[in-house]
C-alpha cells in the first residue's frame, strides 16, 4: 500500500522541478525541490512506495528528464494520470518509472488516500474498488521490463 | 494510400509507407543538445558504454540557456560540453551565437524532410521548414549519440486551415494562441499539427516558426508546414520535385480539422497561468504592466523586432515599465543593428540583451516578484516561470507587447 499525492490537470515540468534547480549536478540534490511551487511539503512527506495521481496532461512543458527522475529518486512507485504529455511519458519509461493511464482513478480518490498497484495484472486497488489501467505499447513495456533504456541498450549488446 | 504531411516525411526516411500508430525506427539527420542538458546526456552516453559518437557532424551543441552565466556553477556546463566536443570530434558547437531553435535552421542544419531531435521541448520549431522534429530526454539523446537511430510512433494528424488576410494588428502569434485555446493544452497530445491555407501560404518562414514553436503547447509531437518556395529560399536549396512532393494528399485522413477565417481573428493573449487560457486583448485591456519582454525562440526574429519598432518609433515606454528585448540570434541582432531597429527600441527606453533563453525561462535576468505583471512574447506562462509563483505572465504578439509598453497597461495594437 502507498499513499496518494493528488494533483490537478496540466501539471507542467516547471512545477515538478523548477529550472533554477537544473544546474545541481545530481538528481539527489534536486529532489528536495520536487513540486515546490505546488506543495512545498511534498519532498519531505513522500515515502518510498507512494503514488502520484493526477488529472489530464501530467508532465506537460519542457523536455527535462529531471522531472520523472526526481519523482523516481524520491521513491514514487508510479504516476497514474488521466493522460500524460508525450515527452514526460517517454522519459519516464526510459528511466524505468511506471506511468499508467487510468481515466477513473483521479475522480475516485482524495489526496492522502491509500492505493495498491499490481503492474502485472494491470489493476489498481483503492477505497475498496478495482481500476484497470491501460497497457503500454509493447516497445515501451520491453524497455520498462528491462529497467529503462540504458539497461535495454546494454542488453542488446 | 493517401498520406498526411508527417506520414510522408517519416515514410520517405524509413523507405516504406507508414500509417498512424506504426512504430518505426528512423535514422536521425540532426540532433541538438542545449547547455542545460549537456552534462546529463554526456553522463548517460558514458553509462551506456559507447566509445564513439555515431556521426559527429550530425550533432549540434548550443549554449543558450545559461548564457551569459548568472550562477557560479553554470560555466561547468560549457566546460563539459567543450570537453565532450573535443573528445569525440564534434565541430558544430555554438557558444555565443543565439538560441538553439533559431540556429538549427538559420545556421543551415535542418532542411525540409529531415528528422531531428533535441533535448528541449521547443525542438518542434523546425516543422516550419517541413522537417519532423521533436523534443526528447537526455537518456534517449545519449542513445541517439551512440546509435544514430530512434524509434517513434507515427502520429495521427490534426489539420489546421487558415484562409484569408489577417487584420493588420493580428500576427501568426495570435493565430497559434487562438488555435491552442481551441485545442486546449492537451488537445493535440501525441499528434502532428499540420498547418495550411492561404493565410499560411502568405506568411514568412519566420511567422511560421512562431506557430510550429508553440505546437507543443497544445501537447503536439510536431507542428509542420509543407515546404514552398519561401522555405527553399530560407534554407538555400532548390525548389525541386523532391520538395514539391512533401505535402499532404488531398484525401489524407485526419483525426480532426479546424478551419479559421483570418478576417475574423483578433489580437489575443494567453492569460495567467495556462497557455490555453486565451482571451481577446480587448477583454484584458487596462491591466497595469510592470515589464514587457520581446524575444525568445517564439518571437525574437527580425520581423518581430521590426513590428515592435514600427509601433515604438518616436515614442517612449511608460516610465515605471521595464522593456527587455532579446534578439533570437547574433545574426538577427546584427541585422536589427544595421537597419536601425535596435536604435529605435533603445531610444524608446528598451533594454537590449544578448541572444539567449534566460529571460524566457526565468533563469537569467528580468526576474519578477509577487503580484507583478509581465507581458511577454515567449511561449509559456507557467506558474513561477519568470520569477515567483505569484507573478502574472500574459503571452502576446510583438505588436501587442509594443503597444502595451507605451501605455503601461495592456493595450491592443
Amino acid at each position: 500500500m502507498g499513499k496518494i499525492f493528488r494533483f490537478d490537470k496540466d501539471v507542467d515540468t516547471d512545477q515538478i522541478i523548477a529550472s533554477q534547480y537544473l544546474l545541481f549536478p545530481t538528481i539527489d540534490e534536486m529532489k528536495t525541490h520536487t513540486f515546490e511551487s505546488l506543495n512545498s511539503e511534498f519532498a519531505a512527506q513522500v515515502q518510498p512506495g507512494d503514488f502520484v495521481v493526477a488529472d489530464e496532461n501530467f508532465g506537460c512543458g519542457s523536455s527535462r528528464e529531471q522531472a520523472p527522475s526526481v519523482l523516481k529518486a524520491l521513491g514514487v512507485k508510479a504516476v497514474i494520470a488521466k493522460s500524460f504529455a508525450r515527452i514526460f511519458y517517454r522519459n519516464s519509461i526510459n528511466i524505468g518509472m511506471p506511468v499508467i493511464v487510468s481515466k477513473e482513478l483521479y475522480d475516485a480518490v482524495a489526496d492522502g488516500d491509500s492505493m495498491e498497484l499490481d503492474l502485472e495484472r494491470g489493476v489498481i486497488t483503492a477505497n475498496g474498488r478495482e481500476f484497470s489501467c491501460t497497457k503500454l505499447p509493447a516497445q515501451m513495456q520491453a524497455i520498462l521490463d528491462q529497467g529503462g533504456l540504458i539497461a535495454s541498450l546494454n542488453k542488446e549488446d | 494510400m493517401a498520406h498526411t504531411l508527417i506520414e510522408k516525411i517519416i515514410g520517405n526516411k524509413v523507405g516504406h509507407e507508414v500509417k498512424p500508430g506504426d512504430i518505426v525506427t528512423a535514422d536521425v539527420d540532426w540532433c541538438m543538445i542545449d547547455d542545460i542538458m549537456v552534462p546529463f546526456a554526456v553522463q548517460k552516453f558514458e553509462e551506456m558504454g559507447f566509445t564513439k559518437v555515431w556521426d559527429p557532424d550530425k550533432v549540434v551543441l548550443i549554449y543558450d540557456h545559461f548564457l551569459p552565466a548568472t550562477q557560479t556553477d553554470d560555466s561547468r556546463h560549457f566546460r563539459e560540453g567543450d570537453a565532450f566536443a573535443e573528445k569525440y570530434g564534434l565541430k558544430n558547437v555554438h557558444r555565443t551565437d543565439g538560441i538553439c531553435h533559431q540556429l538549427m535552421t538559420e545556421a543551415g542544419y535542418v532542411k525540409p524532410g529531415d528528422i531531428a531531435f533535441g533535448t528541449d521541448s521547443h525542438t518542434v520549431t523546425y516543422g516550419c521548414v517541413g522537417a519532423f522534429s521533436t523534443g526528447i530526454g537526455y537518456t534517449e539523446m545519449a542513445g541517439i549519440l551512440g546509435t544514430g537511430q530512434l524509434w517513434m510512433k507515427v502520429p495521427e494528424s490534426i489539420k489546421v486551415v487558415v484562409d484569408g488576410v489577417l487584420p493588420s494588428n493580428v500576427t501568426s502569434k495570435d493565430v497559434i494562441l487562438r488555435i491552442i485555446g481551441d485545442l486546449t493544452a492537451s488537445g493535440a497530445t501525441y499528434q502532428s499539427l499540420e498547418f495550411s491555407g492561404s493565410t499560411i501560404d502568405a506568411m514568412s518562414v519566420a511567422s511560421r516558426m512562431t506557430m510550429s514553436n508553440m505546437a507543443v503547447e497544445a501537447g503536439a509531437k510536431c507542428g509542420v508546414f509543407a515546404p514552398d518556395e519561401k522555405t527553399c529560399e530560407y534554407c538555400n536549396i532548390p525548389y525541386d520535385d523532391s520538395i514539391k512532393a512533401l505535402r499532404a494528399d488531398a484525401d489524407a485522413v485526419y483525426s480532426r480539422e479546424l478551419h479559421y477565417n483570418a478576417e475574423e481573428l483578433v489580437p489575443v493573449m494567453a492569460c495567467p497561468s495556462l497557455v490555453d487560457n486565451i482571451k481577446p486583448v480587448s477583454e484584458v485591456a487596462g491591466t497595469k504592466v510592470d515589464q514587457v519582454f520581446l524575444g525568445s525562440c517564439t518571437n525574437g526574429r527580425l520581423e518581430d523586432l521590426q513590428t515592435a519598432a514600427a509601433i515604438l518609433k518616436g515614442k517612449h515606454i511608460a516610465p515605471y515599465l521595464k522593456m527587455i528585448v532579446t534578439p533570437a540570434s547574433r545574426k538577427i541582432y546584427r541585422e536589427a543593428l544595421a537597419d536601425g531597429t535596435l536604435e529605435i527600441l533603445s531610444d524608446a527606453g528598451a533594454i537590449i540583451t544578448t541572444p539567449g533563453c534566460g529571460l524566457c525561462c526565468g533563469r537569467g535576468g528580468g526576474i519578477l516578484s509577487d503580484d507583478e505583471v509581465v507581458v511577454a512574447t515567449n511561449n509559456r506562462n507557467f506558474l513561477g516561470r519568470m520569477g515567483t509563483s505569484k507573478v502574472k505572465i500574459y503571452l502576446a504578439s510583438p505588436a501587442t507587447a509594443a503597444a502595451t509598453a507605451i501605455a503601461g497597461v495592456i493595450t491592443e495594437a
